[in-house]
């Protein structure tokens, strides 16, 4: 049919399978809409709750999360919404592209591992919850193995029951690492320190917003309390200067930092380890809803600017949870449930525009409303506390790798900022090949704007370069690229 | 405890049973190169290598420097190795699979660069 | 790229130059290009002219010592034609090149493989094209920009030229900028696919308009590819004024391993969305080519807009309707290959001496009849 009838028939596109994707197909398929769920993992649950494969029959999933209740019970309510033909869900499929169409969306997404045929994915409403991936601010040695991501280490241990090491270093900064150390110690690893930048006196400052949110507090101390128990020495103001071995990290050299982060000279100490788990924060996925044409802001980081109702600034565009800007599991959940429920609302209204639907568009329980507020409340003064220091660049040495992905090094960089007139870091791309490689310079790009900040150029309208636009957002085969959509400018729907 | 060591006892890797208390399913080979390993059911090919105490199975094209898992979540593209001859392929999120032939790689993974497992280019 | 060779070869003659851009260094097309240096795709007469004094003072730069630092490749061309109608009139194109001193030889269709062996099988035939080479644009301007500063030119990125300032009788005295004002005997306008609007600052028309292209770029790859190789198709795509989409595929290796995949045309404004059409088209052509490309990743897609003019010939030179204004923009999809060309003539007509080329075909006065507006 070549009407778009946006009524009983209409359905809801949500990328990531995360807690804001559930909640917000849950949300949407309570009110009555059918959903399609794409994610590129094999299991829901996002990174936050990322599970052992079943194969692995591990006998207390749960033990590896801190916030079971209410993630199973999204669980059921989504298995049964599946059970009940109002959600269709579609794992291990990877989105490259996503298009507006006359009708609302389409999405394009690589099929299984292997990422060698592509399914598209129609709607009349999108909902983006494409979650997050660490950010890494490079320092010598940071290329060995065994130096991994805190969020890929978890990775590892909660989806296949491994460890990155016997002998591992947890640094960086962020509220990640508490509960990465925590997961570590308590699998048996040997966790030699807790290496934070962080200032605590930063909690001191932001207490009221901390103070709002009673359970994260609770939340905190337990970690306290379990590092205790594990005997892992936390220091906070302190760094990784560098990571020393050949074939793969042996130790790390750790310094204090002074008030305005920089290294304190003299205080360097040295940790022998066999693996290295290192965040400095995270950055949310915006590539489709730059793609989207979806505004994109700078709040505490970047994020898809929304309104009230998680509506984006492109009609029938949502985005809920990390993509709209860092904030944890259970603001996503409320952000998936405030979205599903408003492009539900959304969907039905312009099937019946006729029909009063009383406020139908006031979408956003108090409860939801207050519970956001306090949230978001809450990660903004943690963005405040765990804000890696600019000084941090000064770590990065003249040889250090920065582009992992084509061995570009900050001496390259630097060069192109002072000596070629490269002022912002797209310019940097084109003239070094930073940011050219596999990864399109997810991992190295906050490492290039700030290296363009220190050198006295324009870090970019948003820093970390969040702002670059990847118009394919995974990489395609030439032979699938290459094959025609019959239903490219139409509106029938695949099966 | 599951204990795996390597054969020049370098490293170790552990995994603890007693927070998820896991009985796998019955474990199977993997051929890395040369050699064979084992994995479980449900890992991943990056998985299996940290279990046996591989931590690198790439060369890199420029400078030819080791590299294996850095964020571990597919977004990264460091992880990359040759399963089944698809080069390229992301051992974080790749599934190992029963008689699974997995290759290091150098260069660009196109059989250019000298690897113990490169293909005739 | 070409404002950065006028600033380069202006500087080197000891002119004091300013080198204005409101964005970066390669902010405009010369970072979506492909790097073409070509001769292969020009009409005999003032473009191919141009080209091949462009291509002889590329292969000057080769001896510079950033020659070496702009992945300046003297691969040559394969133009290849799919069928004996393409054949024909891509011998028929090659020997009008070789009546105007260009090396062309004819290379027969089982001659192909040798020189690309992973070339599709089927083809009529192709000619060769020595004197085509490939460069990496934005590494090219950045270079030059930098020799240019060595001889003394001044660079101001991220200044926007807001009017052209003029003396009482008419004759140029600089500009205004964003940031102020920089006075200046002779200002040169090589704006780009902006150059319309730059010449409107100065109150004169130069009816420039954008002509989108889109790239695919692969994974990185070992060299399969030799030379720039593309269908004999392309010619005619470039020669167009149709407004609609066309597509030929061009299909090159680069020093730094991914193949680069082009070339679409058609004129819609500046818009930067991308088009699904587009880039399965140039995959498909791609693969057409080059079958062994199927199963190749591509990574990336970047967009740029060519300047075109009406005639296809850039505009270069002296503005006669304002003294003191130069311009030097409109090259569509050939400004890197004729940069160097164009940044020569222009320091010679700065300079007041003769120019070793006519610059009559590229007036840029020549469109005054036309009603097309600039954009």
């Amino acid at each position: 049919m070549a009407d778009a009838s946006r009524g009983p028939g209409a359905r809801l596109a949500v990328v990531g399978a995360g807690p804001a994707g559930i909640a917000g197909a849950v949300a949407a398929a309570d009110a009555g809409i059918t959903v399609t769920v794409v994610d590129a993992g094999p299991q829901i649950g996002g990174q936050f709750y990322r599970q052992p494969a079943a194969s692995l029959h591990a006998h207390q999933p749960g033990a590896l999360h801190h916030a079971r209740g209410t993630w199973a019970s999204l669980r059921s309510r989504f298995e049964r919404h599946i059970a009940a033909d109002r959600i269709r869900y579609l794992p291990d499929h990877h989105v490259w592209l996503a298009q507006r169409t006359d009708t609302g969306y389409r999405l394009h997404a690589l099929v299984g591992p292997e990422q060698e045929r592509s399914a598209p994915v129609s709607a009349h409403a999108l909902l983006l919850a494409t979650g997050a991936y660490e950010r890494v601010l490079p320092f010598p040695g940071w290329t060995l193995p065994g130096v991994m991501t805190a969020g890929g280490a978890q990775a590892m241990l909660k989806g296949a029951l491994t460890l990155p090491g016997r002998r591992t270093v947890v640094a960086g900064t962020g509220p990640l690492l508490l509960p990465v150390a925590a997961g570590l110690a308590a699998a048996g690893a040997r966790i030699e320190a807790l290496i934070d930048s962080a200032d605590l006196r930063g909690l001191i400052r932001h207490a009221p917003a901390f103070a709002a949110s009673p359970g994260k507090l609770v939340e905190g101390l337990g970690y306290a309390l379990r590092f205790a128990r594990y005997r892992v020495p936390i220091r906070y103001r302190h760094t990784v200067v560098a990571a020393h071995g050949k074939e793969c990290v042996e130790a790390v050299t750790v310094a204090a930092l002074d008030r305005d982060g920089r290294v304190r000279t003299g205080s360097e100490r040295r940790i022998a380890c066999d693996s290295l788990a290192i965040g400095h924060g995270l950055l949310p996925h915006l590539d489709l809803a730059l793609s989207l044409g979806a505004r994109i802001e700078d709040g505490n980081g970047p994020g898809v600017r929304v309104d009230q109702a998680q509506q984006t600034s492109v009609p029938g565009l949502w985005a809920a949870g990390e993509t709209t800007g860092i904030g944890g599991a259970a603001l996503a959940e409320v952000e998936g449930e405030i979205a599903g429920g408003s492009a539900a609302s959304w969907l039905r209204q312009a099937a019946n525009p006729d029909r009063a639907d009383g406020g139908s568009r006031l979408l956003v329980s108090a409860q939801n409303a207050r519970r956001r507020r306090r949230l978001r409340g809450f990660f903004a003064a943690l963005d405040a506390v765990y804000s890696p220091p600019a000084a941090l660049t000064d770590l990065i040495t003249a040889d250090t790798t920065v582009c992992r992905c084509e061995e570009v090094t900050a001496a390259a960089v630097r060069e192109a900022v002072r000596e070629y007139g490269a002022t912002d870091p797209r310019t940097v791309k084109l003239l070094t090949r930073a940011g050219m490689g596999w990864c399109q310079g997810r991992v190295c790009g906050p490492a290039v704007a700030r290296l363009v900040a220190e050198c006295g150029g324009a870090a970019g309208a948003l820093l970390d370069g969040a702002s670059a636009p990847r118009p394919l957002a995974r990489p395609v085969p030439l032979g699938v690229l290459a094959l025609d959509d019959p239903d490219e400018e139409g509106t029938r729907e695949h099966p | 405890m599951l204990i795996r060591r390597r054969g020049t006892g370098a490293r170790t890797e552990v995994a603890s049973p007693r927070l998820a208390a896991a009985s796998p399913e019955s474990a199977f080979v993997l051929h890395v190169d040369d050699r064979e390993i084992e994995a479980l059911a449900g890992h991943t090919v990056a998985a299996a290598l940290l279990r046996a105490g591989v931590t690198s199975w790439r060369r890199t094209r420029v400078t030819g420097e080791p590299r294996g898992v850095f964020c571990g979540i597919g977004v990264c593209f460091d992880c990359l190795v040759t399963v089944n001859d698809r080069p390229n392929q992301r051992a974080c999120i790749t599934p190992a699979r029963p008689g699974d032939v997995v290759r290091t790689q150098a260069g660009t993974g196109h059989g250019d660069g000298a690897s113990p497992g490169a293909r005739d280019g | 790229m070409v404002g950065a060779a006028c600033a380069y070869y202006a500087a080197r003659a000891g002119l004091d130059v300013v080198l204005v851009d409101r964005g970066p260094v390669a902010g405009g097309t010369t970072g979506a290009g492909e790097g073409n240096i070509l001769v292969s795709d020009k009409e005999p007469g003032p473009e191919l002219d141009l080209a091949l004094l462009s291509a002889r003072l590329w292969r000057e730069f080769a001896a510079e010592p950033f020659g070496s630092r702009i992945e300046l490749e003297f691969k040559g061309g394969l133009v290849v034609a799919a069928d004996p109608r393409e054949l024909d009139a891509l011998h028929a194109l090659a020997s009008r090149h070789r009546a105007s001193g260009v090396e062309a030889p004819v290379v027969a269709a089982d001659e192909l493989a040798h020189l690309e062996p992973n070339l599709a099988d089927g083809l009529a035939g192709g000619v060769l094209y020595p004197q085509d080479a490939q460069v990496q644009p934005a590494l090219a301007a950045a270079h030059l920009i930098k020799a240019a500063r060595v001889c003394g030119a001044r660079l101001r990125t991220d200044e926007t030229v807001t009017r052209v300032l003029r003396a009482a009788e008419g004759a140029v005295r600089g500009v205004a900028t964003t940031r102020g004002e920089i006075s200046a005997a002779a200002v040169v306008n090589a704006a780009g696919t902006w150059g319309g609007a730059v010449a409107a600052l100065a109150g004169v028309a130069l009816p420039v308009l954008p002509r989108r292209g889109f790239i695919l770029v692969t994974e990185p790859l070992p060299r399969l590819v030799r030379h720039k190789v593309y269908a004999a198709d392309y010619v005619a795509d470039v020669a167009s004024d149709s407004a609609a989409l066309r597509t030929s595929p061009v299909v090159e290796g680069t020093a730094a391993g991914p193949v680069l995949i082009g070339a679409s045309r058609e004129r819609v404004g500046f818009d930067r969305t991308v088009s699904l059409p587009v880039l399965r088209r140039l995959a498909a052509q791609a693969i057409g080519l080059f079958p062994v490309l199927r199963p190749v990743k591509a990574m990336r897609a970047y967009v740029g807009f060519r300047p075109y003019l009406p005639d296809h010939l850039p505009a270069i030179g002296p503005d006669p309707r304002v003294p003191g204004l130069l311009h030097a923009c409109g090259h569509e999809g050939a400004g890197i290959g004729l940069a160097p060309a164009t940044g020569h003539l222009v320091a010679l007509a700065l300079l007041g001496r003769a120019t070793d080329l006519d610059l009559a075909p590229f007036r840029p006065d020549r469109f005054e009849d036309r009603v097309e507006q600039a954009c």
